[in-house]
């Protein structure tokens, strides 16, 4: 069967200052198929989604669409076209209703008729298997269902190419699979959909066929469901880079730090307040945190890092309550901090690796009697440098000009050669090329192996499962029981993820491996 | 088509070269003003750049009035590192002249080695806690820095006059709104003789070292760069905002301070109602202008002590108003912030995409 070609895009450049984000990028996406569009963080798949539905115009090249070439105006007139877009962080007033969201996206004629437009929706969602009530306000939908909103919106109007920018990202497995049935279907009644995700299993899962960026350019096309993952992965990455770490198993020891019925109350109306967590992790392993954005993650590792203070005893390492110490006194019993943000909370931009290296490793001999040692502390950074492989121009560049991964295995570095008793990492590896993955991945094993705890958050669950011994979820500020990896099934992960554990899981915990809950 | 286009990276010759474009472009209007005027321009240029720095006794004045713009200028450097936009030299500096006097006037009995010291702590120490109040309220009540501290120099300015019309109004002064001579041992020695130059230049270039060393080779400094550039890297790290925003107010209030004692126990010998013909604003404008550098500032408050004696040649010799010397202080920042547009992007001229959407 020859499908006829909905989206034809040829020669695609964009230039940015001191980046060129698509050069001369090729991609043809057919009626009625899910086509994976891959690559790593700032491989260009963002930039080349906008020139598609019309957010910036190419330098240079063409698109065509069902055979004729094309000139977008805007995302309006991409929508009216029939391309819709589902971006990953949603455009969705929370303060109005189902319904009046996708109204406003609708021509003024269609929007108006209320009771029609009510009918319309609750018949596209049942009909894609994706309930939705349209006078339900969407501030109190879960991330799943916001989703669907977004997706029911672009079906009203008659999309026949959706755009989805990492839609499973925010999702729990189970919501996962909803997600998957819907485009499956979608797809078998012709429309295109242009799936942008870097999660190689997914892909294989769901998508005919893929094209493969790397540094703006296309470096590979596939049929996904035919070549292996670790084949997809080279495309990806290119040669000479390891895909995943072997990790050996840890051998913990003595209780090192254990959290008792934390609780801290977001002064931020958009945060999340921890709920009487309590959590034990002994020297010498990984634990690992799951959850979906935005459930107490930020919260949690501040509340660790001394950011946000909690009531004392809530907090002990080694037997010693520290929940009152400030940042730095934390620092100097040695807790080392990660946090998800690397520019603007973990290196300040504007300032060189040698400064950046000063931020949090002051205690490390490099500073004496208030003055700076600056021998040393361009030792230390280039000790950095050198032991976790962070590709720069020299200690002075700035650390706005690394890469996400490069950064990222400099802050690694940082905060591991400071030899911590704790290191507390959020997102460790969001957004990281796979080989700089690999490394972190590493410098976390061999911390473990020098007998410091781990606590890992993060929503990559591959990642989860390869590294931890016991792991648990975080949601709306409660945490699940941690219990060995090996015994938690990926669809029990996914129900705690979604909330779905006993509240007071927190004494089995403390008494040990949670078989109780069962 | 020109078009401003965002640099890759900052240009480090724009740094620097910005603030002597911005000083051409000064010149530049001011041969048009004078022209406008009807005054002779290059006679105008002469008078306010050249003739006041003609002989030895010129260039004691230009010390003269450096030194209190270097001062409140280093300490405002240390507020601006660290972003806190205190615009409050003028009253710390006020404040610091008030409480100065109050101690020389209060020790006119005295004429111990001590009565200096104690003359010029007074000053820096009043300063300090003016300066304070601005801090607290930022502090604890996340009260905007910019707005407390203008408000503060102008209740500083009415305690000042209040002051020299009431209670250290000199009783044998014929009426007139100024406080009684100090007493010798009140006032600063000189550094030139038979010139109104005294130690307090010292003081503002000692001041002027002190920053570059604690932006260099200092932790203290460090953090508060980091506060600075990204408060919540400050945050993460632990380097308290609150201790840091207190100590860049309280030297920054002490200086300007020293700097106000340090003119009422100079050239003026007493506290009159004119003891700063606005040294503390001029001072924000020589810390952009200086690039919050020691070395920068240093230059800078040379070339706008120039301004105010070339303000006051132009009043003698061209009969020009005063507000001379504020205009051209105000076209010169007006020039330097346009001209540090630079620094981050750049001109250029480009033909429109010829594939570009009509815009109707």
């Amino acid at each position: 069967m020859l499908a006829a070609e909905r989206l034809k895009l040829q020669n695609i450049v964009k230039q940015y200052p001191g980046c060129r984000a698509n050069d001369g990028v090729q991609l043809t996406v057919t009626a009625g198929e899910i086509h994976a569009l891959l690559g790593e963080n700032g491989a260009g798949k963002s930039t080349l989604m906008k020139i598609i539905y019309g957010v910036i115009q190419p330098d240079e090249g063409s698109l065509t669409w069902n055979g004729r070439p094309l000139v977008l105006q805007g995302p309006a007139h991409a929508r009216e076209l029939g391309i819709g877009m589902v971006f990953q962080h949603f455009s969705l007033f929370e303060t109005l209703t189902v319904a009046e969201n996708i109204a406003l996206s609708l021509p003024a004629a269609q929007a108006r008729n209320r009771s029609r437009l009510d009918a319309r929706i609750r018949e596209v969602s049942a009909h894609y298997g994706m309930a939705l009530e349209p006078r339900r306000y969407v501030n109190t939908l879960s991330i799943g269902e916001r989703q669907r909103v977004e997706i029911v919106r672009c079906l009203i109007q008659e999309s026949s190419l959706l755009i989805l920018d990492e839609p499973t990202s925010v999702l729990t497995p189970q919501e996962v699979e909803v997600l998957f049935r819907t485009l499956r279907q979608l797809s078998s009644e012709g429309c295109s959909i242009l799936f942008i995700s870097h999660k190689l299993q997914e892909v294989r899962d769901l998508c005919h066929r893929a094209t493969v960026l790397r540094q703006g350019k296309v470096t590979g096309e596939c049929r996904p469901a035919e070549v292996s993952t670790d084949e997809i992965a080279r495309m990806m990455v290119g040669n000479d880079t390891p895909l995943s770490t072997q990790v050996s198993p840890a051998e913990p020891g003595e209780t090192l730090l254990s959290l008792n019925e934390l609780s801290y109350i977001s002064r931020d109306p958009f945060g999340t307040s921890l709920d009487k967590i309590n959590m034990q992790l002994r020297a010498g392993e990984i634990v690992g945190i799951a959850g979906v954005a935005g459930n107490g993650q930020d919260e949690l590792l501040r509340a660790l890092s001394g950011e946000v203070r909690v009531v004392d005893s809530s907090l002990q390492l080694g037997g010693v309550a520290i929940g009152r110490r400030d940042a730095a006194q934390r620092r100097r019993l040695g807790i080392a901090v990660v946090p998800e943000e690397r520019l603007g909370r973990g290196a300040v931009p504007a300032m060189s690796l040698a400064e950046n290296t000063l931020l949090t490793a002051y205690d490390r001999d490099l500073v004496k009697r208030g003055l700076l040692k600056g021998g040393k502390i361009r030792e230390y950074a280039t000790r950095i440098r050198e032991l976790f492989g962070v590709r720069c121009s020299g200690i002075d560049s700035p650390a706005a000009s690394l890469s996400g991964g490069n950064l990222q295995k400099f802050i690694i570095g940082r905060e591991a050669l400071q030899q911590p008793r704790l290191l507390v990492a959020s997102h460790p590896t969001w957004g990281v090329d796979v080989g700089s993955a690999v490394a972190i991945h590493e410098a976390l094993v061999a911390l473990r192996d020098q007998g410091a705890a781990v606590l890992l958050i993060s929503e990559d669950l591959d990642e989860l499962y390869q590294l931890c011994n016991r792991m648990g979820a975080i949601c709306s500020g409660h945490l699940s029981p941690l219990v060995p990896t090996a015994e938690l099934s990926i669809e029990r992960l996914g129900q705690w993820m979604a909330g779905d554990f006993p509240k007071d899981a927190a004494e089995s915990d403390n008494k040990g491996p949670a078989h109780a809950i069962a | 088509m020109l078009s401003l286009e965002r640099r890759a990276t900052d240009s480090r010759t724009m740094q620097w070269a910005s603030p002597l474009l911005a000083l051409v472009l000064t010149v530049i209007t001011a041969l048009g003003l004078f022209m406008a005027l009807g005054k002779d321009p290059v006679e105008g240029l002469k008078f306010f750049f050249l003739i006041p720095l003609s002989d030895a006794h010129g260039w004691a004045e230009l010390g003269l009035k450096m030194a209190p713009l270097l001062l409140c200028a280093a300490g405002l450097t240390i507020c601006y590192r660290a972003k806190l936009w205190n615009i409050g030299a003028e009253g710390h500096f006020l404040m610091g002249a008030l409480w100065a006097s109050v101690v020389a006037l209060q020790l006119s009995e005295h004429s111990g080695f001590w009565v200096l010291p104690a003359v010029l702590l007074g000053g820096a120490l009043a300063g300090a806690l003016w300066a304070w109040i601005a801090a607290v309220l930022k502090t604890h009540f996340h009260c905007n820095e910019i707005l407390t501290t203008i408000m503060l120099n102008y209740i500083a300015l009415n305690l000042l006059l209040y002051s020299v019309h009431g209670p250290l109004k000199d009783p044998m002064g014929f009426g007139f709104p100024q406080s009684e001579m100090f007493a010798a041992a009140a006032l600063l020695p000189k550094l030139i003789p038979d010139t109104r130059l005294h130690i307090g230049l010292l003081f503002a270039l000692l001041a002027a070292v002190v920053v570059g060393v604690l932006f260099t080779r200092t932790f203290i400094g460090f953090q508060l760069k980091v506060l600075g550039q990204d408060n919540r890297a400050a945050a993460f790290a632990g380097f308290g905002a609150r201790r840091l925003t207190w100590l860049a107010f309280l030297l920054a209030g002490a200086m300007a301070g020293l700097a106000g004692a340090s003119e009422v126990s100079g050239p003026i010998g007493q506290l009159v109602p004119q003891v700063s013909p606005g040294y503390g604003y001029t001072a924000i404008i020589v810390v952009f202008l200086g690039r919050m550098q020691a070395l920068g500032i240093v230059l800078a408050s040379a070339l706008l002590a120039l301004t105010f004696m070339g303000g006051e040649m132009l009043q003698i010799a061209m009969n020009l108003p005063r507000a001379i010397t504020g205009l051209f202080q105000g076209l010169l920042l007006f020039y330097l912030l346009t001209c540090d547009a630079f620094i981050h992007y750049r001109l250029r001229l480009r033909s429109p995409a010829p594939n570009k959407a009509q815009v109707a």
